[in-house]
């Protein structure tokens, strides 16, 4: 059983105020239970005598200071050493200021957050303008200026962006492509056309799935990485650090990050896009007996070439805006560690969503320009 | 009327805590050998701190003296030797059994290390929670705001995040936070490092207030002479992987070793030398001043 601060409270008669005398330790791991029973009390005080304590500690200070204050009672029976931090206490106790970080009431805090956030949305937006305008900037002063160019750090970007990514991308679309063509295989054998799983593998993956799976890999590996890495240089001021001795971070950070998701989502998506193929063929030799390799001939018949362009010509787009939220963001970081955190999941969320209601977009346009 | 009401203590069942320590010792470390990959920082070393004394420790960058503080406090497990804080061993102590332990020791960190999406007067209340969950919202509340204000920030800074206080507020956070549940001992990583002069002498003259107002044990890593010379009772200096020699700065300087004698007598430990013998004989003037009123004005102003 841990020593708890005792009290034992006097009536006062006439015009004195009760007694209220303390014993045992007034500490910190005393005090906690007691306090809620002093503040119940509502007896007017006159005297408080601590002459029966063992110990005290600030907050047995605090304590008693507290309630001589409030009640303008006299404190009796202090030997000089608590006598000293009451002393120190009391010099350094203030009501002037809440602790509590300054918050409305309800009913005023939920339209304004609704408020902070539709303002915050459109001006996110005309910042992310600005943001690829920069970046534009940047490029064409590179252009000017080749030697400037990074190449190292875009070598670099590429390798973590794409080499890194081979695996998991190329395993995830091997087993999309087999869902695809045994999938496909039972809704077709059902008019007896079988046979068309291979134009539904191959056009499926090298026109939309490919570049989309891709870009959603790519957003959740590279985009959050970039967000992260540049969130935490601009908390620990990196970032500042980097303008003063004159480099710009847009050059050294934020260009090879771009260039470098969208020269390598284009070889991603088509990488996607042929294991993807090969799932399709894998499955099809196995339960459907078309042979492997008449799968692969087959879709070179089948497959107009100008799927393959739309779905490279998406690749780079979608490329852009993954590095572009996940740069953009991580550039939007301050003041806490848990900013980094949110950042990073705006990139990703941001990312994918643009990408997806673009890619509705190029499908239409892909199809009233003749490409269907 | 005039009948005495007593109020029996509630019986709660609030885990035991020890009473205060009355060994000499609260910090005792033996045969310390520290190794980073093939790097040997510390080789049988011993340091005992006294109760009650402001321990400075100095040394050159890279000899482990934050690694030394790392290890006494538990966060760096050391290859070989012992350390015992408060009497119980920190080398052999598993997390559950040491935790009172941690109830008793502040730590200031270099850089403060407070919690960035905490305000300092919740940064503050976070041990009190932890340790003593049956305290009032009032009462800790109040805690927190005289401890900010003993700490020498404005009430304003109780409601400020982190990252709105200056470099040498966020120290004296860091202190509030440190001292959140009166310790008995108080673990300084360079406190007044980055501190412009007139708030370092401050803060040298906060924590010698705090030590002996509240009793405690200071163990002080500092690079700052005019700390060692203000505040510290005794001098613990660190090199060749191990301390060579503990003592009062005069017992220091009789020693004949050669970056003692570097370190004391270089240009900078002149002048923090000449500061100091200045500053006594000034003292010497308000010492009765001094006497009846305890508390500088630092602690004191609102």
């Amino acid at each position: 059983m841990r020593a708890l601060t005792d009290f034992q409270l006097t009536p006062g008669s006439g015009d004195e105020g009760a007694v209220l005398a303390f014993s045992g330790p007034m500490t910190v791991s005393s005090l906690g239970v007691t306090d809620r029973e002093l503040r119940g009390l509502d007896d007017s005080l006159s005297k408080i005598d601590v002459s029966a304590v063992t110990v005290m500690d600030t907050v047995g200070a605090w304590t008693v200071w507290r309630l001589s204050r409030d009640s303008g009672a006299e404190i009796i029976g202090c030997k000089p050493e608590p006598q000293k931090l009451i002393d120190a206490i009391s010099k350094a106790d203030s009501n002037a200021h809440s602790i509590r970080a300054a918050r409305l009431p309800l009913f005023q805090r939920v339209p304004e957050h609704v408020g902070d956030v539709m303002i915050g949305m459109a001006k996110g937006f005309l910042q992310v303008i600005g943001f690829l305008g920069q970046i534009i900037l940047s490029v064409g002063t590179l252009a000017r200026h080749p030697a400037r160019f990074r190449m190292k750090a875009l070598v670099h970007q590429m390798e973590l962006v794409g080499v890194n990514s081979l695996a998991i991308i190329g395993l995830m679309s091997f087993l999309v492509g087999i869902v695809i063509a045994q999938q496909g295989a039972v809704q077709l054998r059902q008019f007896g056309a079988e046979i068309y799983t291979v134009n539904l593998v191959g056009r499926l993956t090298l026109r939309e799935l490919g570049v989309l799976m891709t870009a959603i890999m790519v957003a959740g590996r590279s985009g959050s990485a970039f967000a992260a890495q540049i969130g935490t240089m601009k908390l620990t001021e990196e970032v500042d650090a980097m303008r003063t001795i004159g480099v710009s971070p847009m050059e050294a950070l934020v260009v090879p990050r771009i260039l470098a998701t969208m020269i390598m989502m284009p070889l991603l998506g088509f990488f996607s896009a042929f294991l993807g193929i090969i799932g399709g063929a894998f499955l099809s030799s196995l339960t459907l007996g078309i042979p492997f390799f008449t799968f692969l001939t087959r879709i070179q018949e089948v497959v107009p070439l100008h799927d393959v362009w739309v779905g490279l010509t998406k690749a780079p787009v979608f490329g852009l805006i993954v590095a572009l939220a996940g740069c953009y963001q991580g550039m939007q970081v301050k003041n806490n560690a848990e900013e980094v955190g949110a950042r990073t999941t705006a990139a990703v969320v941001m990312a994918i969503f643009t990408v997806i209601v673009l890619d509705a977009f190029f499908a239409i346009f892909f199809t009233e320009i003749g490409w269907g | 009327m005039g009948e005495a009401e007593t109020f029996a203590p509630v019986t709660t069942d609030l885990p035991e805590m020890h009473g205060a320590f009355d060994g000499e010792f609260p910090i005792r470390v033996r045969g310390i050998r520290n190794v980073f990959g093939d790097h040997v920082i510390h080789e049988g070393l011993d340091l005992d701190v006294r109760r009650g004394e402001i321990i400075g420790v100095v040394g050159g960058s890279g000899t482990g003296k934050s690694v030394l503080m790392r290890t006494i406090i538990g966060l760096q497990t050391p290859q070989a030797g012992d350390v015992e804080v408060l009497g119980q061993s920190i080398t052999d102590a598993r997390d559950d059994a040491d935790i009172d332990i941690r109830s008793r020791w502040g730590v200031l960190f270099q850089g403060g290390a407070l919690f960035s999406t905490l305000t300092v007067a919740e940064n503050v209340e976070v041990p009190l929670r932890e340790f003593y969950p049956e305290i009032g919202d009032e009462l800790r509340h109040e805690i927190a705001r005289y401890k900010v204000l003993l700490s020498g920030l404005p009430a304003e800074a109780t409601s400020k995040y982190p990252s709105e206080l200056s470099g040498g507020m966020r120290k004296r956070a860091g202190l509030a936070r440190a001292l959140s549940l009166d310790p008995e001992l108080l673990f300084l990583d360079e406190p007044t490092a980055g501190l412009d002069p007139i708030g370092a002498a401050a803060f040298d003259q906060l924590i010698l207030q705090l030590q002996q107002t509240l009793g405690l044990t200071v163990f002080l890593i500092t690079h700052d002479l005019d700390t060692l010379y203000e505040i510290c009772d005794r001098v613990a200096v660190i090199a060749d992987r191990t301390v060579i020699a503990v003592g009062t700065i005069p017992e220091l300087l009789a020693l004949d070793h050669p970056w003692i004698q570097e370190y004391f007598n270089g240009p900078r430990g002149r002048a923090a030398q000449d500061s100091q013998a200045r500053q006594q004989v000034v003292r010497a003037s308000v010492v009765t001043d001094a006497a009846t009123k305890q508390i500088s004005p630092i602690m004191g102003e609102d």
